[in-house]
């Protein structure tokens, strides 16, 4: 099938504009008979329910966590960008748009980016009215700085805490209509299913994870906000909790998965250090403004840094890309750190490592400015590691940190289920191969704030409220499932925890279809995969009951579904024969190791559509037009 | 490393509770506490034992879903750490080391380590924001905001809402976490308008909620993980008068 996004017709800057004069609109005094069920409370659940709510609608709002302010979009530290052109260096709405679309290297939608580019600015405006405190200079007003692939500055920032600033932001807007009462909470809750109604996105079922309880809901809309599945890795820098399942769920339910093999691994964080290790931790790109990146130029030179003289010294991104240096995209730069580890000239322990030096910094600025920039960051390396950055050079290396693939939805963020609306990290949309710095905040709240909240009227007007409720056979096939699944796990009572299983599926990806892959690998994958699930369901042990509180089947129910989703992953690395962003086959790259894209056969969204647990997945695809941007291939030099 | 650990064990909140023995081995010093749990739970899942619950999720030390009173302190032994932070490098061989949950009135047990925090919430939700709808924001630099007021209500921000400081409070006190809001909000033009009607709702919320007053013990910011400066009770208690009098 060829998939339709539904973008407008017409020049580019007016698409959002005629589009939002086209869709239709409820009135205000029907509003409160639509119930929107909102999963996952970070920055886009958080904005789009908050925003919901003040419309007037009935909105309820799911999360795992114990609060709604726990969502992982808290743990962002770098900042978020818009195109104010504050610093007067050129910045421009088009040029946010095109380094997002060329930092995605050429697999995204224009007209979702652009739209993106143009409702950032407002985002910053409605922070700030929240009391947001972002940074600001002697006079009073708004300080910016740089990220990866961009020229400019146009990072708005709260020190090294920006997400958590902006999540406090869009959680009180949330607490705000709790009190007003047109929004409900239901904390320590998981989405285990979506309910299709003839066709349409009507309801979902969850577990209550302090009473184990299974519930349905029902509504007039359900909006994923339920983040990527970079945990599909094991180690990543998500939270433990961060999981596929809503999202597979809804896979399975009928929605298309677009670009699962896109996965972001970040380049600046604390290395691993031991088989214990049960997460990574992110070093924020903004490090990148003053540290400096380099290995010894000699293979097994084991000299404390500081006693390596410059000359011996290979600072291989200012020499590999000149114009961009330090600040390279991070698909760029990891792939760059990769490849002087693999060559032998890695740091620390493993060797699985690499400089991020700041004492050039410190005696250009002083060490109480660097302090003043990333303090907080500097702390969080020495809690971890116990090293002192201002004294040596951080070690740092790649990790999982972000998903660019996500359910496929139009350009409205409907899914092709019908009322099934996916926003931020959860959806594919505007990131394309490779997500720049400081955009995942912004395309959460833009969607959120600015997005949602009038596509979702278009679709809603056009229903009757209330259609189906929770006494709907679709329902109770739906907690049958559910409940069925669970006591499944139960009873398996095996010898293996999940944690070994989850590692076990952890390192086939990483391995396999990691930061580079091949046809032979991904092959490979698809051989372990489907055999370490067959063990899993024979031999998992979840202890306890599923009537109170149980971690244990929580995580198991997860990396259950990760368990079938990585196969996806796989499917989708092996059907992409091209590099593009974070997704680099070894078979296709340049002379200079680069990615080779092919834009006459790939320049397209893959969209899968579920088949059945071990089937493959059938292909559905969007082409990508580009009309205002020429496909070239992308230097950093 | 070897360790002997005392847990506190509760099946449910009408469960009574006890201290339960743990052997914990070969923990390595660059382990996180949480890790350190992580492998003792892997162990006593293949015993065939129930696990030890407890909270936990960013594992960077901000979310503020995990906490834990390590030999008695709220987040353990760790400078400005929360627990998840807290490495085992702060440990030696041999060491006795007590685990226990938050204990506050206003955060009732759930299980194990695991406490319900959502009293906090709901003195957020009592006015802890600005009431400014999506769209209705002017342009951002259009009101000037003098560094050291930003910078001061960032200080007030940081805030994690983990509730170290509840469990450190002879009283139960919320009033560094409430006291953190409320000044985030009065330092900051767009929160002055209804800084009057915010402390009043939130601090009654509080004391709703169970949360005992501030009596001057300073526990809560020795034990904060953001070092959230005792000067915000000190505004809390300036804006609460200020309230009083524009009541009236």
């Amino acid at each position: 099938m060829i998939l339709d996004g539904k973008c407008p017709s017409g020049p580019l800057k007016d698409k959002w504009d005629t589009h939002r004069q086209a869709m239709k609109l409820v009135n205000p005094a029907n509003k409160r008979k639509y119930t929107v069920l909102v999963v996952g409370s970070g920055l886009a659940g958080a904005s789009a329910a908050a925003s919901l709510g003040e419309l007037g609608y009935n909105v309820e709002v799911f999360c795992y966590q114990d609060s709604t302010r726990r969502a992982h979009s808290i743990a962002a530290q770098g900042g978020i960008n818009a195109p104010k052109n504050y610093p007067n260096d050129g910045d421009s709405i088009f040029r946010l748009f095109y380094d997002t679309v060329k930092g995605g290297d050429f697999r995204s939608r224009e007209a979702n980016v652009y739209r993106l580019a143009t409702v950032s600015s407002q985002i910053i405006d409605q922070c700030v009215a929240q009391g947001v405190p972002f940074a600001r200079d002697y006079g009073g007003y708004l300080v910016n700085r740089s990220f990866g692939g961009a020229q400019v500055s146009r990072t708005f920032y709260a020190r090294g805490q920006t997400g958590q600033q902006l999540l406090l932001g869009a959680y009180q807007a949330l607490s705000r209509q709790v009190k007003a009462g047109t929004l409900s909470v239901h904390p320590k809750t998981e989405m285990l299913d979506l309910v299709v109604v003839d066709g349409e996105a009507k309801g979902i079922t969850v577990r209550d994870l302090v009473s184990g309880r299974i519930d349905s809901y029902a509504g007039d809309a359900v909006v994923l906000a339920t983040g990527g599945y970079a945990n599909v890795f094991y180690l990543s820098t998500n939270a433990m909790g961060c999981n596929v399942t809503a999202a597979f769920r809804a896979h399975k339910r009928g929605a298309f998965f677009a670009n699962p093999c896109y996965t972001q691994i970040h380049p600046t964080c604390i290395p691993v250090t031991g088989t214990h290790q049960s997460k990574l931790t992110l070093m924020s790109e903004s490090l990148r403004n003053d540290g400096r990146i380099w290995v010894p130029k000699k293979e097994g030179d084991n000299r404390p840094p500081r006693e390596i003289p410059e000359s011996d010294r290979d600072y291989y991104l200012e020499r590999k890309y000149p114009s961009f240096g330090n600040l390279a995209p991070r698909d760029i730069a990891s792939r760059a750190a990769k490849e002087v580890c693999d060559e032998g000239r890695g740091v620390g322990q493993t060797g699985y490592g690499v400089y991020l030096d700041f004492a050039d910094a410190i005696k250009r600025l002083g060490r109480k400015a660097i302090e003043e920039r990333y303090g907080n960051l500097f702390e969080m390396y020495e809690l971890i590691t116990a090293e002192n950055a201002y004294e040596q050079p951080m070690r740092i290396y790649p990790a999982p940190h972000y998903t660019m693939g996500g359910l496929w939805v139009d350009y409205n963020l409907e899914s092709n289920v019908p009322g099934l609306f996916v926003v931020g990290e959860a959806n594919f949309s505007d990131h394309g191969a490779n997500r720049l710095g400081a955009s995942a905040l912004m395309q959460g709240l833009a969607d959120g704030y600015f997005v949602l909240p009038y596509t979702i009227a278009n679709y809603l007007a056009q229903t009757v409220p209330g259609k189906a409720g929770v006494d709907h056979d679709a329902f109770q096939a739906s907690t049958r499932d559910v409940q069925d699944r669970m006591q499944t796990l139960l009873s398996i009572q095996g010898k293996k925890t999940v944690n070994e299983f989850h590692r076990a599926l952890g390192n086939i990806m990483w391995e396999n279809c990691g930061m580079a892959r091949s046809q032979e690998s991904l092959n490979q994958a698809l051989q372990e995969i489907p055999a370490l699930r067959d063990e899993f369901w024979k031999n998992v042990a979840v202890p306890g009951q599923g009537a109170d509180l149980n971690q244990e089947l929580e995580k198991a129910l997860r990396v259950a579904d990760f368990l079938e989703f990585g196969e996806l992953m796989v499917h989708d690395a092996l059907n992409r024969n091209e590099s593009c962003g974070g997704h680099f086959r070894v078979e296709y790259q340049t002379e200079d190791h680069e990615a080779k894209r092919d834009d006459e056969n790939y320049a397209y969204v893959a969209a899968w559509e579920f088949k059945g647990v071990g089937q493959r997945p059938e292909l559905h695809t969007e082409p990508l037009h580009f009309e205002n941007v020429e496909l070239a291939v992308r230097s950093y030099k | 490393m070897n360790l002997t650990l005392y847990v506190w064990r509760q099946g449910g909140p009408r469960d009574k509770g006890r201290m339960e023995r743990i052997e914990a081995t070969d923990v390595s010093p660059d382990m996180s506490f949480l890790e350190m749990l992580d492998e003792v739970n892997e162990k006593l899942i293949r015993e065939g034992k129930e696990p030890i619950a407890f909270d936990h999720d960013c594992r960077e030390g901000i979310c503020g879903t995990c906490g834990l009173v390590i030999n008695g302190i709220p987040h353990g032994p760790g400078e400005r750490s929360t627990t998840c932070q807290l490495h085992m490098r702060h440990f030696h061989d041999g060491e006795v080391v007590y685990i226990e949950p938050w204990r506050a009135k206003a955060f009732p047990p759930v299980k194990d380590l695991v406490v319900d925090r959502s009293a906090l919430d709901r003195i957020i939700e009592a006015g802890g924001y600005v009431s400014v709808g999506t769209g209705r924001a002017p342009e951002a630099n259009t009101v000037p905001i003098p560094k050291r007021d930003g910078d001061q209500a960032m200080d007030a921000a940081e805030c994690i809402g983990c509730g170290a400081c509840v469990a450190a409070c002879p009283n139960g006190s919320a009033m560094l976490f409430v006291g953190g809001k409320v000044s985030h909000l009065a330092t900051l033009p767009q929160g002055k308008v209804e800084a009057a009607q915010r402390v009043q709702n939130m601090t009654g919320t509080m004391l709703d909620c169970g949360f005992g007053n501030c009596s001057n013990h300073y526990e809560c910011e020795e034990v904060c993980p953001k070092k959230i400066d005792l000067k915000f009770i000190a505004q809390l208690n300036r804006e609460y008068m200020k309230s009083v009098f524009k009541k009236k």
